[in-house]
């Protein structure tokens, strides 16, 4: 094969490449306020769970419902529903990342990332503070 | 200040070690380079045998790492961080391999063990090329060596070493007394979720693969500095086979892994640590087509180049992602941030070999020869260099998605993932499988230089209608029903499906007509075949994988909160609550949850699930079966769960807990009351009797299954309810490492717990009855049906079976000694693919 068409190949192959790219819609992070701002466009929040507001769950009525309040660092707060389970270390976690949307004044979410202490061994602080629990 | 009871010694001898492995890697890196660099044969000779010694040392040194860390942490001194860390005293001796490679240092040390293994076979077999590969492989290690080594430069530690002491690294007031190791009772052990006998296989098999794609690029290398151009091509392809072959099986253990015994519900999910490693696979298959190619035309030869550099360039591009905690929110299992030292260390790790190999290869790309005559349109290396460039374009795009934190990182910018990751892989790679699939199909049948039409399309002519047959039957009788992508996405599965169903006929039929049979030479028909099968079965156990425990069919709940949103059909809920002793219909199926049983393992419980599936006509049971999924429930209340499967030929029933019942608040006010009965006894309670039919030793029943080995008691108890229902109790009692344990049963529908808590003087045993009104309990589980699901594992092992095949044939191995290779590597992977769990 030339080098030219194989040049042609490749010049192709990018600009397929560039199409492909730009079909994939990615997403962004996003604080509570500026998702507000875009109703119905899939953003990441990444936020903290607000342990004074009641976290509803309940397995036996409906596993797949659960609803919480989640405030981000610049104090806004929103109700959160996931369709889903509760996750088991939703209270323990310090940091939680909720992907969805906002419809309303709720945040629906179809994913939710957790940041939890004792996942992370690597964790110097988490280690000095277990070191003496045993 | 003295600390008492420490042990030094092993962590002192394990760090001379890793400074005699670091320090021989320079020395037998840089002999070797000088034996390189220089012309007389004597003293290139020389130069040789001093850098082979210094390697030779530097194997045995990391072995003795490796026992070093072996030592410490199975005697569970956790004076070391790494033992604290890795290590605990209830860890089964079985994972303790395991618990050394959790961790980063332990995994850099398999990496570097392997890379010493495959080191000495190029020794034994790469004659003239042996210095300037084995330059480069030691190049490699001493990168490897040096992020374990722990010293100080400049008070900035470089590396970090597994050999650290706990009370150095960690403040705590503890550490300031004498006796602090009196106060560490245990270490934190391996992560319950880690707890698997993949946990064993998988990183070692995966880390050999990364290992051996350093030896292709080495060979490049070694043509390149001698100007040497195409000759090493016949050297190297057996290690791109090898490369291709342990590399494939690696991932792929992993999606096994991904699918038996961690709750992902399934075997793949684009998750970036599984894309990192696929990329470098893609590639080096990529590499390995082009270097056929040029073994047998001559064409080809840069982009063989190029392969193969870029996918060992990958192979630590994805060490860099998944190590340094770059991927972060992205990746559900990468390791955790490393440190800034760390971090860079890794980054230049990444860019110390691949730059200078990039940057000789585009220096020299004019002088390497290419053949200026055009291929022929009908040729097999035209199709064969399109697959390999189709291949290469889908691992940049995979990457180059994967790669997306990177970017924030760069340019600051805050993307996150996509909506449907999946899908938005999928959609591009379907088409990928489309043509790879044809290519493959049609490439067999292809001739060097040109292919005669009358010739291919009398070949070719049945293979295409019986796929098409086969393909349409398929459409008929066993719809896809994958919709909610819409009908675009629909019509390429089904196009891939035929593709991969052409590909399987085409195959089998090219070892059949063309070789007649011949084995020995059909390992790519094989590996093609194999690599089809794969495909076909990824398509129909996803596009039909069934959510059965779909909570909306079974009308039992009605939502407490009204949804403000308005859900959307398209996502069925799939998580349904089963309340103990009450059926309830999942699918197809009854489900009871019936009882739970502990394991052996603390906090550990298996639930079991009676499933049965009546014929709607007929009335018979058709289908009994019990599955134990299991879950751990984790000091913080964090639960870790095990998929329950039942296998079939034809499909898998798969389920896994996602919720259980809370502990009770509340502490349980009722206590046990001692028994003391004699074998036939009978004791009453508020509700009814039981009876202690027997005391079994080391039973192997429904409940438990204890070997001849163990020393376990077991009280054989039936209860009888008032309400006239009966039920069977078995606790136990067991002796392990001169500890006793107590594992109570419980009968939930008497809320009765049992437990045997010894045995009195005058031979009779102690029983304890406890009675609480405690709630009922309950889990919350999630169900699939996976379709097929075997057609991906069987795919997989005959395309290492071809992987091998050829590279056994490359190596011009005797008949003998091919027939019990192959025989091995596909019992091994049969076994651990297909029956092990089964």
């Amino acid at each position: 094969m030339k080098t030219s068409s194989i040049i042609i190949l490749v010049a192709i192959a990018a600009a397929i490449g560039t199409l492909l790219m730009y079909s994939v819609d990615f997403s962004t992070y996003d604080t509570i306020a500026s998702a507000k701002e875009k109703p119905g466009k899939y953003v990441h929040l990444i936020a903290r769970l607000d342990k004074s507001k009641p976290i509803q769950y309940d397995a036996i009525k409906d596993p797949n419902y659960l609803s919480f309040y989640a405030t981000d660092s610049l104090g806004n707060s929103t109700k959160v529903i996931y369709h889903n389970t509760k996750p088991s270390e939703l209270e323990q976690s310090d940091r939680v990342v909720l992907k969805g949307k906002m419809e309303g004044n709720v945040f629906e979410c179809d994913n939710i990332l957790m940041k939890c202490p004792s996942k992370y061994k690597d964790d110097k602080k988490q280690l000095e503070k277990t070191v003496t629990q045993y | 200040m003295i600390f008492e009871n420490e042990h030094l010694l092993p962590g002192q001898v394990g760090h001379f070690f890793v400074l005699l492995a670091f320090v021989a890697s320079i020395i037998s890196a840089i002999a070797y380079f000088k034996a390189t660099g220089t012309k007389l044969e004597k003293e290139k000779r020389s130069w040789i045998l001093f850098a082979r010694g210094a390697f030779f040392i530097e194997f045995f040194a990391l072995l003795a790492v490796f026992f070093s860390i072996y030592y410490i942490c199975s005697h569970h001194y956790f004076e070391y961080l790494y033992a604290y860390k890795h290590a605990s005293k209830e860890l089964e001796a079985k994972y303790l391999l395991a618990c050394i490679w959790e961790g980063q240092e332990g995994s850099f040390l398999l990496w570097t063990i392997w890379h010493c293994v495959l080191g000495s076979v190029i020794i034994l077999t790469a004659k003239k090329r042996e210095s300037s590969v084995m330059g480069i492989v030691n190049t490699a290690q001493f990168f490897l060596t040096l992020m374990i080594v722990g010293i100080y430069v400049f008070n900035t530690r470089i590396g970090s070493s597994p050999f650290v002491l706990t009370r150095n690294e960690l403040a705590g007031p503890i550490f300031t007394q004498p006796d602090y190791l009196k106060y560490i009772k245990d270490g934190i052990g391996l992560n319950v979720l880690l707890r698997n006998y993949w946990m064993v296989i998988h990183p070692p098999i995966l880390f050999l693969g990364f290992a051996s794609t350093v030896i292709p690029a080495s060979f490049a290398f070694s043509s390149l500095i001698t100007k040497d151009w195409g000759g090493w091509i016949k050297a190297a392809l057996p290690w791109a086979l090898l490369s291709g072959c342990v590399l494939g099986v690696g991932i792929m253990m992993g999606g096994k892994w991904a699918y038996e015994s961690l709750s992902f519900g399934g075997y793949w999910a684009w998750d970036p640590v599984e894309n990192a490693s696929l990329v470098p696979w893609i590639i080096m298959v990529a590499g390995l087509h082009c270097m056929a190619v040029y073994n047998s035309t001559g064409n080809a030869l840069r982009a063989s180049y190029l392969f193969v550099i870029l996918s060992y360039f990958f192979v630590l591009y994805s060490t860099f992602l998944t190590r340094t905690g770059i991927l972060g929110d992205t990746s559900v299992h990468a390791f955790t941030e490393a440190g800034m030292a760390m971090n860079i260390l890794i980054g230049i790790y990444v860019i110390g070999i691949t730059i200078p190999l990039l940057f000789l290869y585009f220096k020299n790309y004019r002088k390497i020869p290419t053949i200026q005559k055009e291929e022929n349109i009908s040729s097999r290396e035209f199709w064969m260099f399109i697959g390999a460039l189709i291949l290469f374009l889908a691992a940049l795009f995979i990457i180059s998605v994967t790669s997306l934190p990177v970017y924030n990182k760069v340019f600051g910018t805050n993307l996150a993932d996509p909506q449907d990751r999946e899908f938005t892989y999928n959609k591009v790679l379907v088409l990928v499988a489309v043509i790879v699939g044809l290519l493959t199909a049609i490439s067999q049948y292809l001739k060097y230089r040109q292919t005669g039409k009358k010739y291919l399309v009398t070949k070719m002519l049945w293979p295409l209608s019986i796929a098409v047959v086969i393909s349409a039957l398929l459409a008929i009788f066993y719809p896809i029903e994958y919709s909610k992508k819409g009908p675009g996405f629909l019509a390429a599965i089904y196009l891939a499906l035929f593709a991969s169903i052409f590909s399987i006929v085409a195959n089998a039929a090219y070892l059949k007509t063309v070789l007649k049979g011949n084995l020995k030479a059909g390992g790519g028909a094989i590996a093609h075949l194999g690599f089809a099968l794969l495909i076909g079965g990824m398509l129909i156990s996803s596009g039909n994988k069934k959510v059965i425990s779909d909570n909306s069919k079974t009308g039992l709940f009605i939502p407490f909160d009204k949804d403000p949103t308005g859900r959307g059909t398209e996502n069925p809920l799939e998580n349904l609550t089963l309340l103990k002793g009450v059926p309830t219909q999942m699918g197809p199926y009854t489900v009871t949850y019936v009882n739970d049983s502990m394991a052996k393992e603390k906090n550990r419980t298996f639930y079991n699930l009676h499933f049965q599936r009546v014929d709607t006509a007929t009335g018979k049971v058709t289908e009994n079966f019990i599955l134990s999924p299991d879950a751990y429930r984790m000091k913080d209340n964090n639960l870790s769960s095990n998929p329950g499967t039942k296998h079939y030929l034809s499909h898998d029933v798969f389920t896994y807990i996602s919720t259980i019942s809370a502990p009770d608040q509340d502490p349980d006010t009722a206590t046990f009351k001692i028994h003391d009965m004699a074998i036939g006894d009978t004791v009453y309670y508020s509700n009814g009797y039981f009876i202690l039919n027997g005391i079994l030793k080391n039973p192997d029943n429904e409940r438990f299954h204890f070997s001849p080995t163990d020393t376990a008691l077991v009280a054989d108890i039936t209860v009888y309810g008032k309400d006239s229902t009966r039920h069977k109790a078995y606790p136990a009692l067991t002796i392990n490492n001169q500890e006793i344990n107590f594992i109570d049963d419980t009968v939930i529908t008497q809320n009765i717990y049992l437990n045997i808590s010894g045995i009195t003087s005058d031979k009779k045993f102690k029983i304890g009855l406890k009675q609480t009104n405690k709630l009922t309990s309950f889990i919350t589980l999630k169900a699939y049906v996976f379709p097929y699901i075997n057609l991906v594992w069987a795919g997989l092992i005959i395309m290492a079976g071809g992987f091998v095949v050829s590279l056994l044939r490359r190596v011009k191995a005797a008949n003998y000694i091919a027939a019990i290779a192959i025989a091995l590597v596909l019992m091994g992977l049969i076994y651990m693919f297909l029956i092990a769990n089964n």
